[in-house]
């Protein structure tokens, strides 16, 4: 790994980029002048109502989606380029295991298609699942643990490859609040431990609050971003957090965000 | 999961069916038997009472409608009371045609899931083959399977197992092709794009991800195939003087007006293809539980 100090060098830049779906409805702007950087380190969430575009950049970051218009960066690269040099782990709002492998045979995938040996596709399993304190879990198939254990198992996918960037579209977007939590606090570990660079999709003002360093408040019509919210919360962020004052006004801040996108339409 | 039943529970409706048939198929012969026995009694100008009759119509050599325990007599002497290699022998016919049906089957699995991977790689395959598929279908194979035998005569195919095949492969190609394509497309979206953020190439999809996902669907149409392939084979061995199989053996019956001798490759047709469609889930059962399904 290298250093995990927060370093300047931007790892996402955006500079006015547009992505326009044609549909039989007409043009459909998914996102207008977007402008955004991220730096190494950072913890951004995307937060906005359906169709303001945040899974669409993510998704433009991962090169699952081309932009129309504009510049987007990875690392210095295009989005296409940066997946060959693997720079991203991409999770999904389901784990979408597969049913048919066990929990390492799971995370072993993404190595066995980037040519890892079997030694190294092993050790890097006992790893990650470590890691995800699934440790004990890798002979189990996805159908044996619960929908929290399998969110954690497909992070720990995720992580098998040692991406320098975490992609999360609503990962716990179909979990109850209660597992939700607690795989925040983890999720908030794990970054610390790891000093990846993640960026985040939510619907949840609290989630967004309570995990970023960086909050990005997107609205719709066209998708576009009207507010980034620089985060003054410390790294360490006990679950508690949530009832201190700073906490409540970014929570209001972000909300006052989204209501001003809403008021646009 | 379900729990399992007692096995005596389980088989309990299938043995009621079983019961039901065999009373319905007794008095269907006693019925139908019965013509011949007063027919007799007539010729002979004697009266039979229906006490009298009912025995008759038990043991005819010629009856119209064979009752369960003679056919179950002949089954037993068809596989019992000569070498398996004679050519009366119910054995070596039910080899000959399970012989074919694994060859047609063979070959219409691999023509089924060669034709699908066509398929679901190549749109343009889609809209040429499958619909010529689909019509292939709707030809009655017994219109088919004479015009089939005659042209591989003709083109010098001598040996007589080739044609059978084809014809039990044309059978049991269509529900493999089906199966096959659902299952090769059932990936979500989601599941192609985790693949293509870790670079993956179409190989890597297709052996890791299609074709896995594929599998359930692939032996939930094997026990369809491997049915359609013993009936073509059967087909197979009716027109043009076969001699040997099941087939031929149900026509020499039928020809030779031996109703039991029918009846008898009748039923062996229907132990083995209940042998066959056992195995095929036997082995989708394996396959199963090594792919983790829960047991």
């Amino acid at each position: 790994m290298k250093d995990t100090l927060t370093t300047s060098a931007p790892v996402i830049a955006a500079r006015d980029l547009n992505l326009t779906f044609q549909t039989g409805d007409g043009p459909v702007h998914a996102l207008k002048d977007v402008n955004l950087t991220i730096n190494k380190g950072d913890f951004v969430s995307f937060i906005g109502p359906s169709g303001c575009g945040k899974t669409t950049f993510l998704r433009c970051i991962a090169a699952l989606e081309h932009p129309t218009g504009g510049s987007l960066t990875v690392n210095g690269m295009t989005p296409d380029e940066a997946r060959r040099q693997r720079a991203y782990g991409y999770v999904f709002q389901a784990a979408g295991l597969y049913p048919w492998r066990t929990i390492a045979g799971n995370i072993k995938l993404p190595l066995e298609i980037m040519g890892f040996s079997k030694a190294e596709q092993e050790q890097r399993v006992a790893r990650v699942l470590e890691l995800v304190e699934l440790a004990g879990f890798g002979g189990k198939f996805p159908w044996q643990l619960s929908g929290g254990m399998q969110q954690r198992a497909s992070i720990a996918r995720a992580l098998a490859f040692d991406a320098d960037i975490l992609l999360m579209d609503e990962p716990f977007g179909a979990l109850d609040e209660i597992v939700r939590d607690r795989l925040n606090e983890e999720l908030l570990k794990l970054w610390a431990r790891t000093g990846k660079t993640i960026g985040f999709v939510t619907h949840s003002i609290p989630e967004a609050v309570y995990l970023s360093t960086k909050i990005v408040v997107m609205s719709p019509r066209p998708g576009r971003i009207t507010d980034v919210i620089d985060s003054p919360l410390p790294r360490e962020r006990p679950l508690d957090i949530r009832d201190s004052r700073e906490f409540i006004e970014i929570a209001h801040r972000v909300r006052e965000g989204l209501r001003a996108g809403h008021q646009d339409d | 999961m379900t729990e399992r039943a007692p096995r005596f529970a389980a088989a309990l409706p299938v043995l009621s069916v079983l019961a039901a048939i065999l009373v319905l198929w007794y008095a269907a012969a006693v019925w139908m038997n019965a013509t011949w026995v007063y027919d007799q009694a007539a010729r002979a100008g004697t009266t039979v009472t229906l006490a009298e009759v009912i025995p008759q119509t038990m043991a005819q050599s010629r009856p119209l409608l064979p009752p369960p325990h003679q056919v179950a007599a002949e089954l037993w002497k068809g596989v019992t009371a000569q070498a398996v290699t004679s050519k009366r022998s119910l054995v070596y016919h039910g080899y000959v045609t399970f012989r074919g049906t694994m060859m047609g089957f063979a070959l219409g699995i691999a023509l089924g899931v060669g034709l699908a991977m066509a398929i679901v790689r190549f749109r343009v395959m889609e809209l040429s083959v499958m619909p010529w598929a689909i019509i292939s279908q709707t030809i009655p194979i017994v219109a088919l399977a004479p015009m089939i035998l005659t042209v591989s005569n003709q083109i010098g195919i001598d040996n007589r197992e080739v044609p059978k095949a084809i014809i039990a492969a044309y059978l049991s190609f269509f529900p493999v092709l089906v199966s096959m394509v659902k299952g090769l497309r059932s990936p979500d979206q989601m599941q192609l794009d985790l693949l293509s953020t870790y670079g993956a190439s179409e190989t890597d999809t297709f052996l890791k991800l299609r074709l896995p996902a594929s599998l359930p669907y692939f032996f939930a149409s094997l026990k369809v195939a491997v049915a359609a392939a013993l009936v073509g084979t059967i087909i197979g061995e009716l027109p043009t003087g076969a001699i040997e199989g099941l087939g031929a053996r149900m026509l020499i019956g039928s020809q030779f007006g031996e109703p039991l001798i029918m009846w008898a490759a009748l039923f062996a047709a229907a132990i083995l293809a209940g042998g066959l469609i056992l195995i095929v889930g036997w082995i989708e059962r394996v396959a199963r539980a090594r792919m983790g399904a829960p047991a």
